[in-house]
């Protein structure tokens, strides 16, 4: 099969994860989109060693550990999301907005 | 324009549909299950490029662990359940632009690069437990205690993180 | 002993140095540096005289040669004529009386170390005013004078008044300053030199006394002196630049006596009398002079009989009597002129200093508070008696020399401005006369009109301290009429009079004439008083005494022509510095922040808003690389 057919699926669902990223507010809608981006690096992995008849599977191998790194990756986030839950009543990363650089606060007693 | 290629291309769409609905989609939860469709057609486009193990583990690890997980996190943090007005952020113009120009760009590289280039399946090793599990273990056993370290620094973070104070 | 001439600024500044930074710490108090440097430099200005008088014409240059900046080179040293020999121990006495009589009046005043300092370095520069040799020397002086004024003046600086007035009288002498500097500096290109013997030696000068010149020098001396009278009209407070001279009645007392009566003023007149030749020269500059005189000696004395301040009574009496001199020298009456100088500075310091020891008891300027003060204040009464006769020309005082010598001057010299200054000098002797005697009735006689019970001071006569200068001064005011009887000749040659003009004459007739009106007058005043002891003798002026006691509106006038548009100009420039200037400078500042402010909405907080950033440059970054490869 046509290589280029893989790697175009995978450049697709990469830019759909990029703008999931963007645009959702919700924080699990939001890892969900990493989920999308990873798995198009996958699918590149496969592709690739596919193409490459490797026998050492280096592609597939790595495919795997992507995987893994994705599973670990998405229980820390989950767990995170839930801590920011605790304390601020939401998971919607546009209110979460401690970063930004604002003037510091008028002190009383000057 | 071989069978591959047909059902490859057909998964591939499936894929795609599924990953546009995830991102779109003003459900949480559907958005969860869509992403179970997507992972599912990856799969399938793994088992044609005659990936086996990954295309299992996908599914295991992928739609049996992390979708799940993603379904707990969604109750956990009281998703709604019904329909939300504003799912999508304010930066959705925005965020439009910068996946079309990823896509584009990606796209267009590959595409100009590997144009005529052919996966022949019919004569690669196919890629089932026992050649990966060879590979894995004898070239591979470093990253696979890292990797298992690195779960293990997950766990025990992830609890770090949710422990309540007592 | 004319070498010692340099002593004279030298030791009263020192003094003032040292008062300035150790007065409060001397054994006695700041008055012990001030009164040794003046009484030190009064011994050395007897010792000048005494070599210098009897030598006719002779000067005495002890010269140093200084060169400030590339160029010219200044020679600094003093002229010693007897002029200033005699001017030098008038300075000296009136500075050594004034500040002895300071000791007590400002006895208390939490500034009086300040105050010491600053009268001797008024008497240092005064004295350098008189002994320079060169004009920049006498520049020095004259502008140091000048700001003692300010500072004197201003030494109430925690009343209103006595601030308004300081600057007043700095401002308006500084209009006759500027033409002054630019006079000084034609004479001295011209002359090539600012040495007052090549000044005065100077071809524009002495065409007079030479042979044809080419033309072009004939308006140089013309020019130069009108110049020098626009200095002298200002520090000599003649019209127009009166104005200040009244108004500086807010300093203390004994200032009004040093500077304004006796000192700074007649300053003014020593400069005509000093450059004397370089108006010789320019015969339309004495016509001025003599017109502005007589303007200034009449309208002065009119509006001394109107007022009811008791100082602000004297202060245009001085203003009168400069104009007097003034109108000696223009008449050629150089002599009468300047004994006339001699003899003002110790009449009018007498009766400043006897008004400084009234209002010191009494405690208020007006003179409608007082009156009765003679059974309290028996000396201060007969000295100011004395002082107030020699002011109206009653012989045998001092004053009857000087003023008839004056008179009989204009009367020899004829002629348009001669007649002029007679006319004008008899009418200002009967209404000097006049205000003379409703001054001293006013005050002295009659009944107590101030604060009753309570409220009344306690009249006492000032101590001895304060009444020993009177006294001595009272004595010099008859001394110096001496030489009505036989001496007068002795005075010109003193004073080494220039060529060409008149001797200190007095004729019987002259004498009887002026006597007969001051006695007129004052009769008039006395028995306008009789009719009512309480009541003001001027009343009889009736509708004029507004004009007269505002000064023609002369101060109004220029406040509304010259002040009011200043501060408007002032207020504009201030505003453009602060909504112009200012705000550009603050306004860089705002814009700074401004645009940190915009670029600060960058960093919002939203992650999102990061990341998209970082996505869409990496884009463009691969794709700007990749077309710029591929060209």
């Amino acid at each position: 099969m046509h290589l280029s057919m893989a790697l175009l699926l995978s450049a697709l669902l990469f830019g759909v994860g990029v703008y999931g990223v963007l645009a959702r507010r919700n924080a699990i809608a939001l890892l969900m989109a990493v989920e999308l981006m990873l798995n198009a690096a996958n699918l590149d992995l496969v592709a690739f060693d596919a193409w490459f008849k490797d026998t050492m599977h280096a592609g597939q191998v790595f495919a795997l550990f992507v995987v893994v790194v994705a599973a670990a990756e998405v229980g820390v986030g989950l767990a995170i999301v839930l801590a920011v839950f605790r304390l601020r009543e939401t998971v919607a990363v546009d209110e979460l907005r401690q970063l930004a650089d604002v003037d510091p606060p008028v002190r009383a007693d000057t | 324009m071989t069978l591959a290629d047909v059902v490859f291309g057909l998964l591939g769409v499936v894929c795609l549909a599924a990953a546009i609905l995830v991102v779109t989609s003003r459900h949480v939860i559907h958005a969860a299950l869509w992403l179970v469709v997507c992972f599912g057609a990856l799969a399938g486009c793994y088992l044609v490029l005659t990936a086996e193990l990954v295309a299992w583990v996908q599914v295991l690890i992928y739609i049996g662990a992390v979708v799940v997980l993603m379904l707990f996190g969604a109750m956990l943090t009281r998703a709604p359940v019904g329909a939300v007005q504003q799912l999508d952020s304010g930066n959705r113009p925005v965020a439009a632009v910068a996946g079309l120009a990823t896509a584009g760009v990606l796209g267009t590289l590959v595409v100009a690069a590997f144009r005529g280039a052919y996966v022949d399946i019919h004569h690669t090793a196919i890629g089932d437990g026992k050649v990966i599990g060879t590979s894995l273990f004898r070239f591979f056993v470093l990253p696979f205690e890292v990797a298992s370290v690195l779960l293990l620094a997950a766990l025990v973070g992830a609890i770090v993180l949710t422990k309540r104070e007592a | 002993m004319t070498h010692l001439a340099w002593l004279l600024p030298a030791l009263p500044a020192f003094a003032a140095v040292v008062g300035l930074f150790l007065g409060t710490r001397t054994a006695g108090g700041p008055a012990v540096p001030a009164i040794a440097g003046t009484a030190g430099a009064f011994v050395v200005s007897l010792l000048v005289l005494a070599s210098a008088e009897g030598s006719p014409a002779t000067l005495h240059e002890s010269v140093v040669t200084w060169t400030p900046i590339g160029g010219r080179t200044l020679n600094v040293g003093t002229r010693v004529d007897g002029l200033v020999a005699v001017v030098a121990v008038m300075v000296c006495v009136v500075a050594l009386l004034v500040q002895v009589y300071s000791t007590a009046y400002m006895a208390g005043d939490p500034r009086y170390s300040t105050y010491a300092a600053e009268v001797s370095l008024f008497t240092a520069a005064m004295l350098l005013v008189v002994v320079a040799s060169n004009l920049f020397e006498l520049l020095i002086g004259w502008e140091l004078m000048g700001l003692c004024s300010y500072l004197l003046i201003g030494h109430y600086w925690q009343t209103e008044g006595a601030r308004a007035a300081a600057v007043k009288a700095f401002v308006t002498t500084r209009f006759g300053d500027a033409a002054f500097v630019i006079g000084i500096i034609v004479l001295g290109v011209h002359a090539g030199s600012f040495d007052l013997d090549r000044v005065l030696a100077a071809p524009a000068i002495t065409r007079r006394y030479a042979d044809y010149l080419p033309p072009v020098h004939d308006h140089v001396a013309l020019i130069a002196a009108l110049l020098l009278l626009g200095g002298v009209v200002g520090k000599s407070a003649q019209f127009p630049l009166h104005v200040w001279l009244p108004d500086a009645m807010a300093g203390p007392t004994p200032i009004s006596a040093l500077i304004h009566a006796a000192t700074m003023v007649a300053a003014g007149i020593f400069v005509v009398a000093r450059l004397y030749p370089v108006f010789v020269a320019a015969p339309a500059s004495l016509t001025v002079l003599g017109i502005i005189a007589c303007i200034t000696m009449l309208g002065a004395a009119l509006f001394a009989l109107a007022e009811d301040d008791l100082k602000r009574v004297l202060a245009w009496s001085t203003v009168s009597q400069l104009a007097y001199m003034a109108a000696g020298l223009a008449v050629r009456g150089w002599t009468a002129g300047v004994y006339h100088l001699l003899t003002h500075a110790a009449f009018k310091a007498l009766l400043f200093l006897a008004a400084g020891s009234v209002l010191r008891t009494v405690g208020t300027n007006l003179m409608s508070q007082m009156g009765g003060l003679r059974r309290a204040m028996p000396v201060t009464t007969v000295t100011a008696i004395v002082g107030a006769a020699t002011l109206a020309g009653l012989p045998p005082f001092a004053g009857a020399v000087s003023k008839d010598g004056i008179l009989d001057a204009a009367h020899e010299r004829g002629g348009g401005l001669g007649t002029t200054v007679y006319v004008a000098g008899l009418i200002t002797v009967a209404v000097t006369s006049a205000y003379v005697t409703r001054f001293v009735l006013r005050t002295f006689f009659g009944e107590y009109r101030g604060a009753s019970g309570e409220a009344r001071p306690r009249l006492h006569e000032s101590p001895l301290v304060m009444t020993m200068p009177l006294v001595l001064l009272a004595a010099a005011s008859v001394v110096l009429g001496e030489p009505l009887v036989a001496h007068n000749w002795h005075i010109a040659r003193w004073l080494n009079a220039p060529i060409g003009t008149a001797a200190l004459h007095v004729g019987a007739g002259g004498v009887a004439l002026s006597t007969a009106i001051v006695v007129l007058a004052a009769g008039t005043v006395y028995a306008l008083w009789r009719r009512d002891p309480a009541a003001d003798p001027a009343a009889v002026l009736g509708r004029a005494r507004g004009p007269l006691a505002a000064g023609f509106g002369i101060d109004a006038l220029y406040d509304r022509i010259l002040v009011r548009p200043l501060q408007g100009l002032a207020d504009a420039v201030l505003r453009v510095d602060d909504s112009g200037l200012d705000a550009a400078a603050e306004g860089s500042g705002a814009t700074a922040s401004g645009l940190g402010g915009a670029l600060r909405r960058l960093q919002n907080g939203n992650i999102q808003a990061y990341a998209s950033g970082l996505v869409i440059a990496v884009i463009a970054l691969v794709v700007g690389v990749s077309l710029a490869v591929a060209r």
